[in-house]
């Protein structure tokens, strides 16, 4: 059996994927990233293999993706996180058209042809608005746990309209509308309505055609879900491996060159 | 190749073109030391034939700021400008020359000479507040041209119909008083002979531009429409008029000619054909170029080259028996096509993509310049739509490091490579480079 591994090392945290020759998932690892990018990349990997029950030896081809790609000192190669998120989404849901992804610092609107090829993409610029940061920011603000977030937005009656577009100052205006005596779930869903139009607008630019697939680490907050969901006005994919789709995708492009290499040889 | 980099021909325009920028800065620093005052124009309607004519030093401000950016010295002089109150939001090139006049007319290259007269046209509306600065700061006396621009998308008129004959003598009018106003600025009678001398190589300059960009049509391509054409448009705005200008690009044809006829590329692995649109990011001026060139993209054209040489790229000629009607004439036309490939960038693309191969469409909206950045986003989806090319949306800057980020733009355009090339070979193998 072959085996090939994606690496993905985001802002925030460092995600890696093991698939053997059927391209099924057989070990993953999410770590956070920290300040040492190259340990996050070697690291996460070694847990990912173990995980799979494998050695690097096992391994014939790995590459590296996300902003930390070419830490990835270990990987045959590197490829954008953004076609690796493209491809991930379309290995998991065939019939994907576009992608969401939301991560710690960006947001990322990928439009796909039906055969998986990019058309378009387009993603948020110099600032981290309407991305995870954004979240970050308001847990911190309300000292809530991050996984908590969702389920707390969930329970607002009375949403606030949060108007900054920074993240830096949301904190501010979270701190002024707790003052003002709103309720936490009420700030936090104004919060989400916030990220959510803001990634619908990244959505326009390249077009919303279903299936919709959403992916990166703020996938797994139901509260983003439903809210997007509701603002779109359909019901996007969302997968147990939402998170690992970078990796994911970068796992399935290094499995491309074990199979070319494999075609060449026989 | 290497046979082919030695020969006497290879770059010659590019290096020829570097000594002509220095000679030009030299001339300023000679005329600026010996107290001269100079005209400061626009690329835009410049109306260097007249200014030649009063034998005035030229100065480009746009060009003399961008090349603050480039030496990777506008950051001081656009601090300095926003603690003076500019805001951060406006032209970074206002902003960088303020910093230079504040300082007495000192930029990197040498010494400018104070601006003793200043021509604006309505092309762009910060032309005539950066005016206005000098005018306070100064008492500039300033004349600006304003020239009549279309008025809907594809509704220009043209030589016999009525509305054009109006307007031409509305600007016909307008450069009559500007010869009364150089007149009493400078103390001169005018020439026309003078003129007629600098229509005449301005005749020169324009024919050879128009064969140099037609030429890139040649697979592989003759030079980069971003890293070797921003440097012939420099020389093709400040010796505009002159028997330098005329030679450089005679001279330059000649280099494109020969690499046309001989299959030579201004690059080795010519792999995708780009088209740009917008302003270049000189603060990182040679690394924005790599970041295409290392995926063997090369931008075969570019708006740019259209209206910051204020539309002398159609390649119209005087008509020398008539100077002034004729001058009226291709300034209306010039500056006005010059106002329509930054508003209407798409019909560029569009009017060459099969004849240049362009395969990918790079959009550059910057910061400080809403005047071409205005609409971008818009126009992008017209011509996706339109045409179907893939094209790229970066947003930087034309003069501010701060809003550069070089690790997001790095990521957008080997994105944008990679899904060019899943395109191009309908698979996913080829993505890795």
């Amino acid at each position: 059996m072959k085996y090939s591994a994606g690496v993905d090392v985001g802002s925030t945290q460092t995600k890696a994927v093991v698939i053997d020759e059927n391209l099924k998932i057989v070990g993953r690892m999410l770590i956070d990233t920290g300040s040492d990018v190259t340990k996050a990349a070697e690291h996460s990997y070694e847990l990912a293999l173990e995980d799979a029950g494998l050695s690097a030896e096992d391994v014939s081809f790995v590459v590296g993706t996300g902003y930390g790609r070419y830490k990835v000192n270990f990987g045959d190669t590197q490829v954008t996180e953004i076609s690796c998120h493209g491809r991930g989404a379309i290995h998991m849901f065939p019939n994907t058209r576009t992608v969401l992804d939301m991560g710690g610092q960006d947001t990322k609107a990928i439009s796909l042809s039906s055969s998986g090829e990019i058309i378009d993409f387009c993603m948020n610029d110099k600032c981290a608005a309407g991305t995870g940061r954004f979240l970050g920011a308001a847990a911190n603000a309300l000292d809530i746990p991050l996984p908590e977030l969702g389920p707390t937005a969930l329970k607002a009656t009375r949403p606030v309209r949060i108007s900054t577009t920074c993240t830096v100052f949301a904190e501010t205006e979270i701190l002024s509308w707790l003052g003002k005596g709103k309720k936490i779930e009420d700030v936090l869903m104004g919060v989400h309505q916030s990220i959510s139009a803001r990634s619908i607008g990244l959505l326009r630019r390249v077009g919303i055609n279903e299936e919709l697939t959403f992916t990166g680490g703020v996938a797994n907050n139901r509260g983003m879900v439903e809210v997007l969901n509701q603002n779109l006005g359909l019901e996007m994919n969302v997968s147990d491996n939402s998170h690992y789709m970078g990796a994911l995708g970068a796992a399935l492009f290094a499995m491309d060159q074990i199979v070319v290499v494999k075609e060449v040889l026989n | 190749m290497k046979e082919m980099k030695d020969h006497e021909l290879w770059r010659r325009g590019n290096r020829e073109g570097s000594e002509l920028f220095k000679k030009w800065f030299n001339n300023l620093n000679e005329a600026a030391l010996a107290g001269e005052h100079g005209a400061y124009v626009f690329v835009m309607g410049s109306l260097a034939e007249i200014l030649h004519s009063f034998e005035m030093p030229i100065i480009f401000p746009e060009i003399t700021a961008l090349q603050t950016a480039v030496r990777h010295e506008a950051a001081e002089l656009l601090n300095e400008a926003e603690d003076h109150g500019y805001s951060p939001d406006i032209c970074g090139y206002v902003k960088a020359d303020y910093a230079i006049q504040a300082r007495g007319g000192e930029h990197p290259m040498g010494q400018l000479p104070r601006p003793g007269l200043a021509i604006l046209t309505n092309a762009c509306n910060t032309y005539l507040k950066w005016g206005e600065m000098w005018e306070r700061m100064f008492k500039t006396p300033l004349f600006t041209l304003d020239v009549p621009g279309t008025r809907e998308h594809g509704t220009q008129t043209w030589q016999g119909d009525e509305q054009f004959e109006k307007e031409r003598k509305y600007v016909l009018v307008q450069i009559q008083e500007l010869i009364k106003t150089c007149e009493e600025v400078t103390g001169r009678s005018f020439d026309v002979e003078k003129l007629r001398e600098a229509m005449a190589y301005s005749n020169r300059m324009s024919a050879a531009w128009k064969k140099i960009i037609q030429l890139n049509h040649s697979r592989p391509a003759v030079f980069n429409a971003i890293s070797d054409g921003t440097a012939y448009l420099g020389v093709n705005n400040v010796w505009r008029g002159t028997l330098e200008g005329a030679e450089y690009f005679e001279r330059l044809l000649e280099e494109k000619q020969w690499m046309h006829d001989n299959g030579i590329g201004t690059m080795e692995n010519e792999e995708h054909r780009l088209a740009f649109i917008g302003v270049p990011c000189y603060p990182i001026f040679r690394e924005f170029s790599e970041l295409f060139t290392n995926w063997g993209g090369i931008f075969v054209t570019s708006t740019y080259m259209w209206f910051a040489s204020g539309g002398n790229n159609l390649g119209f000629q005087y008509d020398l028996e008539d100077p002034l009607a004729s001058l009226a004439e291709v300034t209306l036309i010039h500056v006005r096509d010059a106002m329509d490939s930054m508003f209407h960038p798409h019909d560029i693309v569009v009017k060459n993509m099969e004849e240049m191969g362009i395969e990918g469409v790079v959009y550059h909206p910057i910061k400080s310049c809403r005047t071409t950045s205005t609409g971008l986003a818009d126009n992008r989806r017209t011509l996706m739509e339109m045409t179907g090319l893939p094209s790229l949306f970066i947003e930087s800057d034309m003069m501010d490091k701060r809003v550069v980020s070089v690790a997001q733009m790095k990521n957008r355009i080997d994105a944008f490579f990679e899904g060019m090339r899943m395109r191009k070979n309908s698979n996913t193998v080829e993505v890795l480079n």
